[in-house]
């Protein structure tokens, strides 16, 4: 199932990690782990008839390259990765993402008019100063739960 | 774990597929309406469309102010809530200048966005921005008076089993209801409010 020792050893931090409360929306793993996410944060949503939208950075401190492949929620039954693209015409449109691959010491970055996790099918409405958990899977077979606050509706970016 | 992980992968083939799929049918329906270019292009805001509180309006009805014009669609979580929330911002920065600009929401997606259902959404980004709908007809010759483009995307994963692709650029109209110039739904709002400032007070 691990490719390397170090690999599980890593997977591991991280599975102890993930039940631990996470207190800070800055960085969400401790300094021993090599997958930092960074400045996550969602839109109000209104009710739960409409997809709502999150954004967030992670950055790759590892050795190796990894991938995005996809995310999980509770508060979502259909959560995915989007991206905007907005062609020549100024045309904009979304469609499920392909796996967004981080070299090693890259980051990238989900924002408005890029990648969006996309949160179908909401299980309960996203409000305005609470907070809910997302899982980030990667391709080792990472999986990383990030504490996601919730801002206004007006919200253009972390700070509001 | 190992089964999740397939049924994962598999749902990643998928989802790459559908987004193969959508950009070549995107690129397949040949051109789409070419972008409003503030140079070259002259033209006339004109359109009858219901407001959210269910009011008829008329360009006509927006003389003497500047209309800040925007498309979207309310079930769209990344870019129409952007845009409006630039707007938004633009109009909290211009203060009591903003009483000469009226920012205007108009659905790409009438089916979904009746006046009603705008009422429960353009609202909560801003108090002044007035959401519109109308019949699909009646959108359809909006969207060709003001030259912008939209299209409805199959997606069968999306709410309803379809997404809207559509001209996000915000457009601006002079107090006679001339075409001024585009601004990008993402623009910094300082930058538009900056420009607008001037156009205001000249
Ligand atoms: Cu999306």
């Amino acid at each position: 199932m691990f490719k390397t020792f170090a690999n599980a050893i890593q997977s591991l931090s991280v599975a102890l990690l993930m039940g631990l409360p996470m207190a800070s929306s800055a960085q969400q793993l401790s300094d021993n782990a090599w997958i930092v996410v960074e400045s996550p944060w969602a839109r109000a949503s209104l009710g739960m008839s409409r997809p709502g939208g999150a954004y967030l950075t992670v950055r790759n401190e590892g050795n190796d390259p990894i991938s995005l492949i996809g995310l999980r929620a509770k508060i979502s039954d259909m959560a995915s990765i989007h991206e905007t693209r907005t062609n020549s015409d100024g045309v904009s449109s979304m469609a499920p993402a392909d796996d967004i691959m981080i070299p090693p010491g890259g980051m990238i970055a989900l924002e408005p008019g890029g990648y969006h996790a996309m949160l179908m099918q909401l299980q309960s409405p996203l409000v305005e100063g609470e907070t809910f958990p997302l899982t980030l899977l990667f391709s080792d077979g990472t999986e990383l739960e990030i504490t996601v606050p919730v801002l206004g509706i007006g919200a253009r970016g972390p700070e509001g | 774990m190992k089964k999740v992980r397939i049924v994962l992968w598999s749902a990643v083939v998928v989802a790459a597929a559908v987004s193969a799929t959508l950009w070549m049918t995107e690129r397949n329906q040949g051109p789409v309406a070419a972008r409003v270019d503030p140079e070259a292009e002259s033209f006339t805001a004109d359109f009858e469309l219901t407001d959210h509180t269910g009011m008829v309006q008329t360009d006509e009805d927006f003389r003497g102010r500047w209309m800040l014009v925007f498309f979207g669609f309310a079930n769209c979580p990344d870019v129409c809530p952007m845009g409006l929330a630039t707007i938004a911002q633009v109009m909290d920065e211009l203060g009591t200048q903003g009483s000469a600009v009226q920012p205007l929401f108009i659905t790409v997606d009438p089916e979904r966005d009746t006046p009603s259902a705008l009422a429960n959404y353009v609202p909560q980004f801003g108090q002044g921005i007035l959401g519109l709908s109308g019949p699909p007809d009646q959108i359809e010759r909006t969207a060709e008076t003001f030259k912008i483009y939209y299209q409805k995307i199959e997606e069968a994963s999306a709410p309803d089993g379809y997404t809207m692709g559509h001209t996000s650029s915000f457009l601006l109209f002079d107090p006679e209801g001339e075409f001024v110039r585009i601004y990008e739904y993402d623009e910094e709002p300082g930058l538009i409010v900056t420009d607008l400032r001037e156009r205001i007070g000249a």
